[in-house]
């Protein structure tokens, strides 16, 4: 699972050695992110990301566990126990802000490590499962971020409940008993309130089990890098440990600055004021919005405000938004061009920035009032949205002329070295 | 191993004793399995005291015509609405195929009693509380509810006019126990 140039783990220290014939654990780090992990040399610091969601995830895990010692999950006291994390729990409110806005910074890594992988082309050949493993930790992400926003049994926990759950009633004939089934009740209230903080407990585990799937299927080719073209020979990589381990530390110190800064500075601005007010099963908030990491979701689902063949509207609505994140299991083989990185896919290139303008235009009308012009915008952008997957990648990785390719990593590296050199000594 | 012959043993219409009980065995611990998982979905239904929450008194002798009230059945809100003889009249004017679920006023209210609407206050699109029940809320573009959440507009009888629900909004079960108190449910 490795390449053949891989530093051998070879335990000198008695103990080390007795330890690695009854269980090789640190033969087994030392293969993954020790010496003994070769990978290339040229990663820059898009390929921090995939480290920096692992941090977030530690992170949520960590301060979840601690609220959940504060926190009672039952319908008649969940709100005052939260303002009593809030108030009386020593330091409650710098574990809860750090839960709130882990959320947020753990989404915000991971739509940067997903559009790095759509820069880079990581979702092709021989990383087809790395793909396919991320996209159901988004999915289990999504799941564990709404549960979790119900817990604090605000306006807006409760009406996302609510809505969200209203998805399934879409479904023909099935549909409302299931959405029964899953709040035990006609509307959100103690059953769901209960399940909801048990499994916004388990899936976080789940999800770090996937992890280490999603980290062993990487490591049997290794990590992509910016060029998009396999690694050759040993003067491709240089070995994880210390170069990236170092890389990777600078990058979390980073993404901590930012963090602490959001969370001490700024703990309520990716909030919603709304939820400060205790759940009303008789008052629906008059503008109610998910939070920001769903925004460009909900727009898709909101665009579909017209029955449109035999289904109906709402239907369609959340096929659309189920669909948008299903299409993308299929990309690794809608994306037929050999070509991995965009550096060497000018035609490309330009549609991946059109894509993330048409998602952050998904996102802004999602945060809109359900009138015009948001609603012919969110229509547009969900129409190119699902374009951009079906159409245009498809015929673009037809008709696409690559630019001129190095022949190796080392060769790009070398080339780029030469480049600056030159350039610097022209300055000079 | 066992032998050839031992594995034939007690063979009947070409079906080998060993395959059969194997057979057998894994079907029945399948079985099993799955008899295992009924009760730990089925957990997940409502439980009996929210089903016992499903009938609900209430009086409407306050109610002026033109009002409406927001109260509460199966802790879903519920309004009734005292219809003046013009929303009647404009609910009886549109024509049943102008409907996206084709219903009559008669349908939703009670013989002798339609000016009383009786509905559920949950939008049928994703259910958030439709406006309009209230003094002074916006009653959408057809004069009865209007959903804020993804702005489906109801008629002045709760029907879906326009906007992405697909349903009108629901009648709850319910009877006129005199001319002053209804039960629902």
């Amino acid at each position: 699972m490795s390449f053949p140039w891989a530093k051998p783990y070879e335990p000198t220290h008695p103990l080390m050695k007795w330890m690695d014939e009854k269980l090789p654990i640190p033969r087994l780090v030392y293969n993954a992110t020790g010496p003994g992990y070769p990978v290339p040399r040229n990663l820059n610091y898009f390929w921090n990301f995939g480290v920096l969601a692992g941090a977030a995830l530690m992170i949520q895990i960590i301060t979840g566990i601690v609220l959940a010692m504060h926190y009672a999950a039952n319908a008649s006291v969940a709100f005052n126990s939260v303002e009593h994390i809030m108030r009386d729990v020593n330091a409650g409110w710098f574990i809860r802000y750090a839960h709130m806005n882990g959320a947020s910074m753990f989404f915000i890594v991971v739509y940067l490590h997903i559009f790095r992988g759509l820069y880079y082309g990581s979702y092709k050949a021989p990383r087809e499962m790395v793909w396919l493993l991320g996209v159901v930790i988004f999915l289990l992400m999504m799941a564990t971020a709404f549960m979790g926003y119900v817990l604090p049994w605000g306006q807006m926990s409760f009406w996302g409940a609510q809505v969200i759950t209203g998805f399934f009633s879409a479904i023909p004939i099935v549909g409302e008993p299931v959405r029964e089934w899953l709040l035990g009740g006609f509307v959100p209230d103690n059953a769901t309130l209960n399940r909801f903080f048990s499994l916004h407990y388990l899936l976080p585990f789940v999800i770090l089990g996937v992890i280490i799937l999603h980290i062993w299927a990487l490591h049997i080719p290794g990590s992509s890098n910016p060029t998009g073209i396999e690694v050759k020979d040993e003067q491709d990589t240089v070995p994880f440990h210390p170069y990236y381990t170092a890389k990777d530390g600078f990058g979390v110190g980073v993404f901590l600055l930012i963090f602490v800064a959001l969370t001490f500075f700024s703990p309520n601005t990716l909030g919603h004021a709304d939820n400060y007010i205790p759940a009303n099963s008789l008052s629906t908030p008059a503008h109610i919005v998910p939070e920001w990491y769903f925004l460009p979701f909900y727009a898709i689902l909101k665009a579909f405000t017209f029955n449109f063949l035999w289904i109906d509207a709402k239907l369609w609505g959340v096929i659309a938004m189920f669909a948008s994140i299903a299409l993308l299991f299929f990309l690794p083989w809608l994306d037929s061009s050999p070509i991995k990185s965009s550096n060497y896919r000018p035609l490309y290139r330009i549609f991946f920035w059109i894509l993330v303008a048409d998602v952050l235009l998904l996102g802004f009308c999602g945060m809109q009032p359900a009138e015009q012009p948001y609603v012919i915008l969110s229509q547009l952008g969900a129409i190119y949205y699902f374009a951009h997957f079906l159409v245009i990648l498809p015929i673009v990785s037809r008709i696409e002329r690559p630019l001129p390719m190095p022949n190796s990593i080392t060769e790009a590296v070398l080339a780029k070295h030469a480049t600056d050199t030159a350039s610097a000594s022209a300055t000079a | 191993m066992a032998s050839e012959s031992e594995l034939n043993a007690g063979i009947e219409d070409g079906v080998r004793r060993r395959d059969f009980i194997n057979i057998a065995a894994v079907s029945f611990a399948g079985v099993g399995a799955v008899a295992v998982v009924v009760p730990l979905l089925n957990q997940m239904n409502p439980s009996a005291d929210v089903l016992a929450l499903s009938t609900t008194e209430i009086d409407i002798s306050a109610i002026q015509p033109g009002q409406a009230i927001k109260t509460s059945w199966r802790k879903q809100p519920v309004f009734v609405r005292n219809l003046v003889a013009k929303e009647i009249a404009e609910a009886k004017a549109v024509p049943l195929g102008d409907l996206r679920d084709p219903e009559t006023i008669d349908q939703r209210t009670k013989p002798g009693k339609e000016n009383w609407l009786i509905t559920l206050g949950v939008c049928t699109h994703l259910g958030c509380v439709p406006l309009g029940a209230a003094e002074g809320e916006n009653k959408g573009d057809f004069g009865g509810y209007f959903c804020p959440c993804h702005g489906s507009h109801y008629d002045t009888a709760a029907r879906i006019r326009k906007g992405p629900a697909p349903k009108n909004l629901v009648v709850p079960p319910y009877e006129f126990n005199s001319d002053t108190v209804v039960t629902i449910g």
